[in-house]
């Protein structure tokens, strides 16, 4: 079943147009991965999609609902969570509350399970463990790119959007980063991922899509993105 | 002279230190929020004195009358005055916010259209006071003469004085813990800090502005009351000018867009005030506080807490 599908969506920033009717299916269960070059429109695609920006003309809907209705701080509760481009963690804030802000729309903030849930945070990156009273501005970046990830779990999501979950991280976060989305996928969680680490993304994508100045220019299993030697040409750094 | 009324002074300027810090607070969450300085809060402040006035004239108070009411009715009604204040103060500044400032942020204007815009609406605001009320100050109306309770130091504590400062801090209190520890509050300091994240996590952030808005409104409101206790003369159209232009200071000085910061930057911008008109006269009493906010500005850039809500505590 298909959870998200966009079809020939337009956005624009002002006369820039950043997308150009792209289409894209994102089926319940799997994890999609969005790759392209900078400017390509990966952003301003996970963006549309969270409701920081609106559409310009085509479709989006989300569970069989039109969600360019849904107002965007509406979409969380819908179970659309983003861990933005930068991280967007909040300085002045220790990691629990920014843990806590995750899951702003819940209604159980004080039960255990909420509780619990923060833990797992804890559970998937260590590092934060021992970091819970520390304001989030002075955490290093991966530290920050953790709280992120954990962050947008407290608020349970349906699908989580991953926008360069990698981005400036040592070699051995990125690959415990991967694990963990791996590991978030398989307890149900729909994951897109946005990349630059194009042979990581593909490598873990049921389904793929490649991005070039706005528009979808490949689509397929990311296996076979990955064999493919035009993409491996543009993409892998391989030749 | 200044060694002899030391406490009197510091006592005096802690009451006056309160409603400034009241009225910074309004400009402290605005800014922590829109980095936006509203400078019609003023005439928010304004309209919470008018508001008292009309409630006291309305309760039956006469200028130039003593009343001859109990004390516990006095404080009834100086409570009711005080609440009719408030809320006057806090639905007039979510109405400037809708009707001023919201139309210009769903175009994205540029910062200066709001800061011309709430230079505009504090005109507008004074005039309205001006053209229906005049210019001359309303009639003097004193519901409880200053009395002294006990002694600090030899320096005289005035019942007064004892309610504002204290009622002041309690109604910090409440505004503290609200933005710190409560749901909505951790949602004005997420839109403060990051307002596309912020509506990532849920939080409505047009939502935020408005509550941002109403408590500023509510909070100057009780200024106005306790303003008006030490200066029942004080209702009249500019009456917020140079209070407000004070608490702004204050909010600049205790570090703007932090809460704490403008309570304390009231509360010593009020007792330096008292300082240095004992010190240099009464004349030199208003430059005091501006000698003293651009001394600490060189030295601190971003105030004594540093700015924003949370965010300075890195
Ligand atoms: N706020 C903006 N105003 C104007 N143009 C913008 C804005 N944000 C992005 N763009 C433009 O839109 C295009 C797509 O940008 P986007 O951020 O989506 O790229 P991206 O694929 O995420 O790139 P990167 O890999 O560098 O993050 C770029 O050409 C960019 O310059
Ligand atoms: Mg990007």
């Amino acid at each position: 079943m298909s959870l998200l599908q966009l079809s020939d969506v337009n956005v624009a920033y002002g006369r820039i147009q950043a997308l150009r009717g792209i289409s894209l299916t994102v089926q319940e269960g799997q994890i999609v991965s969005l790759i392209g070059a900078n400017g390509a429109g990966k952003t301003t695609t996970m963006k549309t999609i969270s409701g920081l920006l609106g559409l310009q003309s085509g479709s989006m809907t989300f569970d069989g609902e039109d969600l360019t209705k849904v107002r965007a701080d509406l979409r969380v509760r819908k179970g659309i969570c983003q861990v933005p481009e930068g991280r967007g963690i909040f300085p002045g804030m220790t990691v629990l509350e920014n843990l806590d802000m995750g899951g702003f729309v819940r209604s159980d903030r004080r039960s255990k399970e909420f509780a619990d849930d923060q833990e797992r945070a804890f559970t998937y990156f260590p590092r934060l463990a021992e970091r819970r009273h520390q304001v989030g501005g002075t955490l290093s970046g991966g530290e920050q790119q953790m709280l992120a990830i954990g962050r947008a779990l407290m608020a349970r999501p349906r699908l989580l959007l991953l926008d360069e979950p990698s981005m400036g991280l040592a070699p051995q976060f990125i690959q415990q980063i991967f694990r963990v989305i791996e590991d978030i996928n398989r307890e149900g969680v729909t994951v897109l991922l946005v990349e630059q680490n194009a042979t990581q993304a593909l490598g873990l994508a049921h389904q793929a899509y490649v991005l070039e100045t706005g528009e979808v220019t490949r689509s397929g299993p990311g296996s076979e993105l990955l064999a493919d030697p035009t993409i491996q040409d543009a993409y892998l750094g391989v030749s | 002279m200044f060694l002899d009324r030391f406490w009197a002074n510091t006592i005096n300027g802690l009451s006056y230190g309160s409603i400034y810090a009241l009225v910074a607070l309004g400009y402290t969450l605005v800014y922590g929020v829109l980095q936006l300085i509203n400078f019609a809060h003023s005439e928010i402040f304004v309209i919470g004195v008018f508001g008292v006035y009309f409630t006291f004239l309305a309760l039956g108070f006469q200028p130039g009358q003593t009343p001859n009411v109990p004390l516990a009715g006095i404080i009834a009604n100086l409570v009711l005055a005080g609440a009719v204040g408030m809320i006057l103060a806090g639905v007039a500044a979510v109405i400037l916010e809708r009707v001023a400032y919201r139309p210009l942020r769903k175009r994205n204007a540029p910062r200066l259209a709001f800061l011309i815009t709430a230079i505009g609406a504090s005109f507008v605001i004074q005039q309205v006071f001006r053209i229906t009320r005049g210019s001359n100050p309303e009639g003097t109306i004193r519901l409880l003469p200053p009395e002294p309770l006990f002694r600090i130091f030899g320096a005289p504590v005035t019942n007064l004085q004892v309610i504002i400062i204290l009622a002041a801090l309690a109604l910090f209190v409440v505004a503290d813990t609200f933005v710190n520890r409560t749901r909505l509050g951790r949602g004005v300091r997420a839109v403060a800090q990051d307002p596309a994240t912020a509506t990532l996590m849920g939080v409505n952030r047009e939502r935020v502005i408005m509550i941002t808005f109403l408590l500023g409104g509510l909070l100057a409101g009780a200024a106005a009351l306790f303003y008006l206790m030490t200066i029942p003369q004080g209702a009249v159209f500019n009456g917020g000018f140079l209070l407000g232009i004070k608490a702004f200071a204050a909010a600049v000085l205790g570090g703007i867009g932090n809460l704490r910061g403008a309570l304390l930057g009231g509360l010593i911008l009020g007792i330096a005030e008292n300082y240095g008109q004992s010190l240099f006269g009464g004349d030199w009493r208003d430059v005091v506080a501006f000698v003293l906010l651009v001394g600490v500005l060189m030295f601190r850039p971003t105030g004594i807490l540093g700015e924003s809500l949370g965010k300075a505590r890195v």
